[in-house]
């Protein structure tokens, strides 16, 4: 049964290992995934502590649903104080490795302390063993994957693992799996990196015993169905994540040259279909490659066509590479995005965060607030290839005085830096936004403001604002599965019924992550993908838990305040240009300079913004200053915490 | 003679390793998920991107049935694939030596060697595999298949060697 995966506390300073089962009643109240891992992290740190010290916990775990037959059921949540935000540290990635710890008997691995020296946890049916990891350190993301197969001589043995850049304690750190898969959000590599911690290697073959099997199997092929037939999906199976890059940027939504501009003026350099013809065996119906039991299969495969990596294999590059390696830095050149891509996958970086830094920089040095004495001499201007490139390297390897500055993350950096830096850094809670333009867009500008890891895409974006949907097809989903009569418009420029958009999103992306599946499986980027309804009856067919729309709304309510807790705890308050509910002035004093007409010249209003977060905090039941009422908590029954269930 | 029955086709080029295969091929025969249970396996290169599903192949001269010290092993009649009678077998794994595929495995929980069954005639790995690179089709078509795609490059080779020829 999924319901018999065990819970495993590692303390890998004393070695000492503890495995227990996670009681129903616990499951009932955050079903797995990320919603429990927000739980054990609030129950499980102290305030105040330094993320990258030994007292901060990392959390490692598959969903509710990992490895059953909720489709695409692939997804790693790792969590942790951020090193980055030092805030909520949260990031999600698909591959293989959450079903083969599932596999394993495990569900959720919570590790404390730090290891002497480097070591690696080998996880295998039931048994956890700390194992020496010194012959691993400095090896890449791959390298390393690749050398732990051969030392346990199994091929089908799944790694999460830092890189370089986890070694590095480089703020913004990944943790990987597989070629290029990344819980590549606010730093949980580095927070590996700190506690010596090289990898997490599982294998497993215990039963996951299916609930209802012909009825897991059969409402399983239904909902392939939904998602297949889903035009969004098709496309991202034969172009992957960047045609939503190219798209975004014809109507003027993507980011170039540091926010100065919401579109590039030469994207056909970088499409899709142009990487098709620069990268051999890239892209198409034939080269496209999927996470565990998922059939968007989004991920290109590619070899970079020439330069110093000609040859190199890697997968992607994503939306993220696009703006990152592409639009922001304002880099003309495909390979030097399929280069960038490579070494960020290679190294174990945060390629949107990395790209957004390094524009930062540019934008500073343009500006003469960096100097050439700073860059060691690199001319770090726009459009600069080269210059990018070796900026990547500085900063996972932390090289002369530039590359360490940056490796800190913006917020510090800008300390660093001084003058007027901060005020270009395009952050929200210390963390760099997607290489979108959220200014004629209003909900996703909210999104942004309030995602509990910082600025993010992932955490609450209502993509589907930017269809136009009707009305009463807006209704239907989001007034489902709690009713909702308040306004709503079609109108992606309008304030108006944003803010419930934004809440409804927020709660159905923590979901997901709670069952383990992945985002493109639900309300994200199309509007007939499954939500709540369809949740509880894949839950019910393979765990056998009975659980109604409603209550699954509910244990979402629950998870999203107890990070909202967690960041309060941490010292959030809504007006914080460094913590806060906010957004860079440029979004309220700098209007768009290119795109469609309904976008040239928009900003936020800063007084419909303010609004909208009030709006925002009502449906949420928080007050004025954003903090979850004595009422809301009750009613979550979160009152009490942290209660130490587990 | 009656002709041959259908057969698994498994065209490796489209496979996007996601092992949805593995999963319901367990769920079906044993109600769990659990791949190193299941009758189909997606090798891989993952350093190189390339995934070969491998299964069964039902041969007709089948070194797994030629091998079987008890006679367990034998052709199902009506859906033409080679069939294990548990009521015989004693366990001993020589087909498991014996198969040049390794299709024929042993399932370390049920402590019984497995291989694939057809499903009754709708293999589930068919039946969830979008990209189709599992089909199941009649024999006589798999070289079918493969005629027309060698057919496709000759005549496209034919006519460059046609194109090359008029500019000379």
């Amino acid at each position: 049964m999924a319901l018999d995966r065990k819970v495993a506390y590692i303390d890998l300073a004393t070695g000492n290992i503890e495995t227990r089962p996670i009681p129903l009643d616990v499951r009932k109240k955050y079903l797995g995934g990320r919603g429990l891992d927000a739980y054990l992290l609030y129950n499980h740190t102290e305030k105040g502590i330094d993320p990258l010290g030994p007292k901060n916990t990392l959390m490692i775990s598959a969903g509710i649903l990992g490895a059953t037959l909720a489709s695409a059921s692939a997804r790693t949540h790792i969590m942790a104080k951020s090193p980055l935000t030092d805030l909520l540290g949260s990031a999600n990635m698909g591959g293989f490795f959450a079903p083969e710890l599932a596999w394993a008997g495990f569900h959720h691995l919570v590790i404390k302390g730090k290891a002497k020296d480097p070591v690696y946890l080998w996880i295998h049916n039931g048994e956890i063993e700390i194992r020496d990891a010194s012959n691993l350190w400095g090896k890449t993301v791959t390298e390393t994957q690749w050398a732990i197969r051969e030392e346990l001589d199994d091929e089908d043995v799944k790694c999460a693992v830092c890189g370089p850049a986890g070694e590095n304690l480089v703020r913004y750190a990944n943790v990987m799996t597989g070629i290029k898969n990344s819980a590549g959000r606010s730093g949980m590599g580095a927070v590996m990196g700190s506690k010596n911690l090289k990898a997490v290697a599982a294998r497993g073959t215990m039963d996951i015993k299916i609930a209802h099997p012909m009825d897991a199997l059969n409402y399983n092929r239904r909902f392939i169905d939904q998602i297949v037939s889903a035009k969004v999906n098709q496309t991202q199976g034969t172009l992957g994540t960047p045609f939503i890059w190219g798209a975004t940027n014809s109507w003027g939504g993507v980011r170039c040259r540091n926010f100065q501009y919401n579109q590039c003026e030469y994207a056909d350099d970088i499409e899709p279909e142009r990487l098709d013809e620069i990268a051999t065996e890239t892209m198409g119906p034939y080269h496209m490659t999927g996470c565990f039991g998922c059939q968007v299969h989004c991920r290109a495969q590619y070899k970079i066509p020439s330069g110093p990596y000609a040859g190199k294999y890697d997968e992607g590059p994503e939306y993220t590479s696009e703006g990152a390696f592409g639009g922001e830095p304002d880099c003309k050149n495909a390979v030097t995005v399929l280069t960038s891509n490579h070494l960020v996958d290679q190294w174990g970086v945060d390629n949107l965060e990395i790209g957004s830094i390094i524009s930062w920089a540019m934008e500073l040095f343009e500006e003469g607030i960096l100097t050439s004495k700073d860059t060691d001499g690199l001319e770090l201007r726009f459009g600069n290839d080269e210059a990018l490139l070796e900026m990547i390297r500085r900063i996972c390897f932390r090289e002369g005085w530039l590359g360490d500055t940056l490796a800190e993350g913006g917020i510090q950096a800008s300390e660093k830096i001084g003058k007027d830096s901060f005020e270009y850094l395009i952050q929200v809670k210390g963390m760099s936004n997607l290489h979108s333009d959220e200014r004629a867009t209003p909900a996703l500008a909210l999104g942004i403001a309030t995602g509990s890891r910082g600025s993010d895409h992932l955490r609450s974006r209502p993509a589907i604002d930017l269809y136009h949907l009707p009305e009463e097809v807006l209704r239907k989903v989001y007034g489902n599965p709690v009713p909702y009569d308040g306004p709503l418009s079609s109108d992606h420029t309008s304030y108006v019924g944003k803010a419930w958009m934004v809440f409804w999103q927020e709660l159905c992306y923590m979901g997901v992550d709670c069952l383990g599946i992945c985002k493109y499986h639900t309300t994200f980027l199309g509007a007939t993908l499954p939500n709540f309804e369809d949740w509880t009856k894949v839950l019910y067919y393979n765990t056998g838990l009975e659980m109604s729309p409603t209550d699954i709304w509910g244990i979402a309510e629950r998870c999203y305040n107890i990070e909202r807790l967690f960041n309060l705890r941490e010292g959030l308050t809504r007006d914080d240009p460094r913590k806060g509910d906010t957004l860079n002035h440029r979004y309220f004093d700098e209007p768009c300079l290119r795109g469609a007409p309904d976008v040239i010249g928009a900003t936020i209003d800063r007084k419909k913004f303010h609004k909208m977060i009030d709006e925002y905090y009502e449906h949420h039941g928080w007050d004025e200053n954003g903090v979850p009422t004595p009422e809301t908590l009750k009613r979550l029954g979160i009152d009490k915490e942290p209660s130490h269930l587990l | 003679m009656e002709p041959m029955g259908k057969v698994l086709m498994i065209n490796y080029e489209k496979c996007t390793g996601c092992r949805l295969c593995e999963l319901v091929c367990s769920v079906m025969h044993e109600g769990v998920s659990n791949p190193s249970r299941s009758r189909i396996k997606v090798v891989k290169w993952e350093s190189e991107g390339l995934y070969v599903p491998i299964s069964c192949q039902q041969c007709q001269d089948a070194p797994c049935v030629n091998v079987c010290p008890v006679k367990a092993l034998s052709r199902d009649e009506t859906l033409d694939f080679v069939e294990v009678d548990y009521d015989v077998c004693i366990g001993c794994r020589a087909c498991v030596s014996a198969c040049p595929f390794g299709a024929m495995s042993f399932d370390v929980i049920a402590k019984k060697v497995i291989k694939c069954d057809l499903c009754d005639g709708d293999p589930q790995c068919v039946r969830f595999c979008e990209i189709e690179a599992v089909e199941y089709v009649d024999a006589d078509r798999v070289s079918v298949f493969k005629k027309r795609d060698a057919a496709q490059r000759l005549s496209a080779a034919q006519k460059e060697a046609a194109a090359l020829q008029a500019q000379l």
